[in-house]
């Protein structure tokens, strides 16, 4: 009996392919592509947190209530912060993800405080521009800095309806049955609270503009 | 003792039951407060992704704020946001334990005419009723004790962590002994501090609404009737959701989500519109439960 060649199983299309997975590509970093100081930069940016004494024992990605919908769980982050993997960290989902319920920072074995670490991380990747342009979670931050910078408080309604105009208008669609049901109940408001003294507030936030970012 | 109140801006929206009903016993309870003039936003999680020097200087403008208003002593600032809470408290502590930081946040300040000395005390309201006026004190003030009804006391995540002012950061206890005082039923259940997602009902609601739907299914398999919460978003997050959740996840989770401070109101014989019980989707069904201990004084 004949056994088949393996080209005449293989469309051609499927052989292509086949090649080119058997195309050599390095996939590690050499270590003259890393940002070596980028670990210490990050520890110093969040009060002398000792990343180096992370015994990468995954306590916090254990805790993480939203661990599995990372790209790289938190033990990893933390490891590839002190090795120098800066594009990787900074572009990362999980440094988004992060809701802040401080679940890692009070289990860590070596008291590592990973919520200020993350919270580092948003800051360098918006002062970047690193963040996934469309995820709306930056966004969010974003509009929410703008909002608050302007009249001192935050209303909400305002606040969801530039987030949707900037990621998706139709979810506006979705939401609006929500809304309509909440501003029923008077839980919603229209007009935009603000503080009485501006000026003040803008004397403060706007003081340090000239700074170089963090 | 006088305290100072930090409404916060989710109190003037989607939390607007829990600041009627906060002051309602408030008042009840003869506990004197005055509310923090001109308080700005506590800048949340979202001012601290952005600039963290912005975010301190914002927070602590209302702790400036608060000493100018009350001149001399510590000041307790009751914020009843979680987010808030933690914001304020946070910004406390680290100015008071990097001293580098407390000179820059106070030279922005300086410039506005505003100066932190550090005698800001920032307190949750639930600290307060079971702490400072004391749960004796509460259990004379009840007139309807909710004799039967079950509850879930649901603390979420940033009131008790990572600071740890008044409770444990995993199983917190301080609102189930609230509850017992007001003759209702603690269920015991282990998720009392995990996160409800916070904002990510808004941006990536499938994991948000993963997320609330443990909550809910958790609290109702172990008999809970009502669910407390005493953080304006959680109460948003696991109420207004719950009928998407089901659609979505093929559920049939019904349960009401009220503010630990309407059921308090309730025992202690507040009426509905006081407590705000009618900003609620599902209103708790309490007629039935509470066993009016005088004489009928108002609709419960």
């Amino acid at each position: 009996m004949q056994l088949p060649t393996p080209t005449s199983v293989h469309s051609e299309e499927e052989s292509h392919k086949i090649e080119k997975m058997k195309r050599v590509v390095r996939r590690i970093k050499f270590e003259s592509e890393l940002d070596l100081n980028f670990g210490e930069r990050v520890a110093d940016k969040a009060y002398g947190q000792k990343l180096l004494s992370c015994i990468q024992c995954g306590t916090c990605s254990a805790t993480c209530p939203l661990a599995h919908y990372m790209d790289y769980t938190p033990r990893k982050i933390i490891a590839m912060t002190r090795e120098g993997f800066k594009e990787e960290v900074l572009n990362s989902l999980t440094i988004w993800l992060c809701a802040s319920c401080y679940s890692c920072y009070v289990q860590c074995p070596r008291q590592i405080h990973i919520t200020d670490v993350m919270y580092t991380l948003k800051r360098e990747a918006i002062q970047m521009g690193f963040h996934p342009k469309r995820l709306p979670i930056p966004i969010l931050a974003q509009e929410f800095y703008k909002r608050v910078l302007k009249d001192g408080r935050n209303t909400e309604s305002w606040l969801l309806v530039s987030l949707y105009l900037r990621t998706n208008p139709f979810i506006m669609l979705r939401e609006a049955i929500l809304g309509l049901k909440l501003f029923l109940r008077g839980r919603l408001t229209i007009g935009r609270e603000h503080v009485k003294r501006r000026d003040q507030l803008h004397t403060i936030l706007e003081h340090k503009k000239g700074e170089a970012p963090l | 003792m006088k305290y100072l109140y930090y409404p916060g801006c989710s109190l003037r929206s989607t939390g607007r039951a829990y600041e009627e009903s906060l002051l309602s016993v408030l008042k009840v309870l003869d506990i004197p407060f005055e509310e923090l003039n001109d308080w700005n936003c506590c800048g949340a999680t979202s001012y601290v992704s952005i600039d963290e020097t912005d975010a301190f200087a914002l927070a602590a403008r209302n702790l400036a704020l608060a000493e100018l208003q009350s001149p001399d002593g510590t000041i307790n600032l009751i914020a009843p946001c979680s987010a808030c809470f933690l914001v304020l408290l946070k910004t406390e502590r680290y100015l008071e334990s990097y001293p580098d930081v407390r000179e820059k946040i106070n030279s922005t300040l300086d410039k506005a005419g505003l100066h932190y000395h550090g005698r800001v005390n920032v307190r949750h309201p639930l600290d307060v009723f079971v702490n400072d006026y004391g749960l004796e004190n509460i259990t004379k003030r009840v007139k309807y004790p909710l004799k039967g009804l079950k509850v879930a006391s649901y603390y979420g995540c940033q009131m008790v962590r990572p600071f740890k002012t008044f409770d444990h950061s995993h199983y917190p206890e301080t609102m189930d002994r609230l509850v017992k005082v007001l003759g209702a039923e603690p269920v015991d259940w282990p998720l009392k501090t995990r996160c409800c997602g916070g904002s990510l009902t808004g941006t990536i609601q499938e994991a948000g609404l993963r997320l609330n739907r443990l909550l809910l299914k958790e609290a109702e398999k172990r008999g809970a009737d009502i669910m407390l919460t005493c953080c304006p978003l959680c109460q948003h997050n696991l109420e207004c959701y719950q009928e998407r959740i089901n659609r979505k996840f093929d559920e049939k989770i019904n349960i009401p989500v009220a503010f630990f401070t309407q059921l308090m109101g309730v025992a202690l014989g507040l009426s509905e519109k006081e407590l705000g019980m009618q900003r609620l989707f599902k209103m708790p069904s309490l007629k039935q439960i509470t066993h009016p201990k005088g004489e009928m004084a108002n609709a419960w």
